[in-house]
């Protein structure tokens, strides 16, 4: 079974199961698995690596500086490959890459989903590949060599729309919380309540992630509340711009996030 | 998914947002709602009698249409055949852009929009909607990558003036592409109550569309002007620079399902196509998505996208619109190219045989007049795109 499916499955997490983004290739070239190595470590449910993209309309200025800094440090699809390419010989976690079409057209959807399956990989998240065109020339790459392909919806997206994306989407759904780019906005608002009180009313076969505007312990268990746990970018990627320590510092941030104390870290 | 071969509006998109295999909408989940909006009422919107007679009025009395149709003798005796330039240059603003940001105000208005977004590169399209939304008491941003700011100051200057505020790119490589993005973002995080003018016949479906629709007015005119002073019904040539393309789309349009009128598209070819400072995108791109539609575009090996390089500003963009990705992919369009100092020298020859000083883009376009082989017995219309006081200051290094 894919490792997403399965970690939504067997999950009795009551607290809410934490998704990192960070890029790969940042803040060096060559931290691709060290940070991956300290997100599981410090107790990461999901990874999300993102592919650096020249252009990443849908996110906001922190992630686009990573964007910016992996590729000055040479970042590419084949480089990251071949970074990850005996990570499961210790990452245990599901892991998906996020990014941009453009880049995955070159490579070639095919060559793509089967060097995904090879490294590892358990899905993807595409923003910009719409569903329609997933729907009718790619499903079938996708499902034939068990990538999972992860779609999003805002508040704006419609209940039918919605209930497309629930039918033709696999693994779990990620719930933007509000009209905005990655690392805009912060907080759960009474509209988002609302809004997420929708989407549980609509019982959903997917499982939903909620992501944009989480940062923190507060933010993540507050947005744990109405889905199967919260998606964290920005905030992170903050965290390794500052950090002297990367090790220490990824590990110490997803103690923080998901409240685990002292105690429990030594024990 | 392909017209088939006997059915008419073969080069128009199809009912899915498509030319061929070009276009569609790429575009992240958090803009598919602003885009299904507009993809459900534009067509609606713009055939409306109330929306035709308020853009024709503005367009005649505003913007300073038709355009004139002037038949350049000295510069047809210098080539040996009959050219026609299409004065856009004497639009109101100094360029085409305005005709397509008539349109989308227009569209705004009644879609309810209380503030607009755009893109700019040198500052035309820019100065354009900032022209717009002042007529219209409509708020304007305007992004803008913070290289151009500086390259651009006048056409910064004149936004300010009208009113429109204008937002630094800072991120990726500080040009049009950036501020492309920038208004992109800008749409996500304000889907209710802004639109987006897109300048260009990029971006995801509807944009490519609407945009050359609003731009067809050109080729419309230029159909009626011709009959009118040479009884032909059409040209043999018609010639357009190519940037995003929407003076190109819009001078083909109403020629599209013609095929004896040959279509040229001149790309800028910088200091030299393979020089590795170029923007000819037909010679050194290939198929993908860029700035929500599949295109053809500059790029890496890896899929990143390449930072072209031009003279003019305006053709200083890595894609091209999805329809001229079709008509270049298809055969109808031809593509051609003209480095800088082969536009910067047209633009100087056509000043001194005609009296008319040419933007930098339309300079590409009068470049390749001599490359055409066009007869004596034979008829060219040029789409000469914008006027060029905006680059004196480049026009100026070259003078003595």
């Amino acid at each position: 079974m894919n490792r997403i499916t399965k970690l939504f499955k067997e999950s009795t997490n009551q607290e809410g199961l934490l998704n990192v983004y960070f890029t790969a290739g940042f803040p060096k070239l060559d931290d691709t698995l060290k940070v991956l190595t300290a997100l599981q470590e410090g107790g990461a449910d999901l990874v999300e690596i993102g592919m650096p993209y020249s252009d990443p309309v849908a996110d906001g200025e922190t992630i686009q500086k990573s964007n910016d800094q992996a590729l000055e440090n040479g970042m590419t699809v084949r480089i990251l490959f071949d970074q990850l390419k005996d990570m499961r010989q210790t990452i245990n976690v599901p892991v998906l890459l996020m990014g941009y079409v453009n880049p995955v057209l070159q490579y070639g959807i095919e060559d793509f989903c089967k060097k995904c399956a090879e490294v590892g990989v358990d899905g993807l998240i595409l923003p910009d590949l719409p569903l329609d065109v997933y729907e009718s020339e790619y499903k079938h790459i996708f499902d034939a060599h068990g990538i999972l392909n992860i779609f999003l919806i805002t508040p704006q997206t419609s209940e039918k729309r919605i209930r497309q994306i629930d039918e033709v989407g696999e693994g779990f759904i990620y719930t933007v919380s509000s009209a905005s780019v990655t690392g805009s906005k912060s907080g759960v608002s009474g509209d988002m309540e609302a809004y997420f009180n929708r989407l549980n009313a609509m019982n959903l076969q997917n499982p939903r992630l909620i992501g944009f505007g989480i940062k923190d312990h507060a933010t993540f268990k507050k947005a744990s509340e109405y889905a199967a746990g919260a998606i964290i970018g920005s905030a992170f990627i903050r965290v390794l711009e500052q950090s002297n320590n990367l090790s220490e510092d990824i590990k110490n941030f997803v103690y923080q996030v998901k409240n685990v104390s002292q105690e429990e870290i030594n024990a | 998914m392909m017209a088939s071969v006997a059915e008419k509006n073969l080069y128009q998109v199809n009912s899915r947002g498509y030319y061929g295999t070009f276009g569609g909408a790429f575009i992240p989940e958090m803009l598919y709602p602003n885009v299904e909006e507009l993809r459900e009422h534009y067509l609606q919107i713009i055939s409306d009698p109330s929306f035709q007679a308020e853009y024709n009025d503005l367009l005649r009395n505003y913007v300073g249409r038709p355009t004139p149709l002037y038949k350049a003798n000295r510069l047809s005796e210098k080539y040996n055949t009959n050219i026609f330039l299409k004065r856009e240059d004497l639009c109101h603003t100094g360029a085409h852009k305005v005709n397509n940001t008539i349109g989308q105000i227009l569209l705004a208005k009644r879609l309810g929009k209380k503030r607009v977004v755009a893109e700019t590169g040198a500052g035309q399209h820019g100065v354009a909607t900032a022209t717009v939304c002042a007529l219209m008491n409509i708020e304007c941003i305007v992004y803008m990558g913070e290289l151009d700011i500086e390259r651009q100051a006048p056409n910064v200057a004149r936004m300010k003036m009208l009113g429109a505020e204008v937002r630094a790119a800072t991120c990726g490589s500080k040009t049009l592409k950036d501020a492309t993005n920038e208004a992109m973002r800008h749409w996500i995080n304000n889907p209710v109550d802004t639109h987006y003018i897109i300048g260009s016949v990029v971006g995801p479906h509807p944009y490519p569309d609407m945009v050359a629709r609003f731009q067809s007015i050109i080729s419309e005119e230029m159909r009626w002007q011709l009959k009118e002073q040479t009884g032909k019904e059409t040209p043999d040539y018609v010639v357009a620079c190519v940037g995003g393309g929407s003076n190109a789309a819009g001078a083909f349009y109403h020629f599209l399902d013609e095929e004896q009128v040959k279509l040229v598209a001149v790309e800028a070819a910088g200091q030299g196509v393979h020089s590795g400072h170029s923007a000819a995108t037909t010679a050194l791109g290939k198929p993908g998505v860029l700035h929500g539609s599949r295109t053809i575009l500059m790029q890496t090996e890896d899929g990143q996208v390449t930072e072209p390089y031009s003279i003019s500003a305006g053709l200083d963009y890595p894609g091209i619109g999805p329809q001229h990705a079709y008509l270049f992919d298809s055969g109808r369009g031809t593509f051609l190219s003209a480095t800088d100092d082969e536009a910067v020298q047209a633009a100087f020859e056509l000043t001194r045989l005609e009296g008319i000083i040419p933007a930098l883009e339309s300079s590409h376009a009068l470049a390749v007049l001599g490359k055409l082989g066009a007869t004596p017995n034979e008829t060219v219309i040029l789409n000469l795109s914008g006027r060029g006081d905006k680059d004196m200051a480049t026009y100026m290094k070259y003078i003595d």
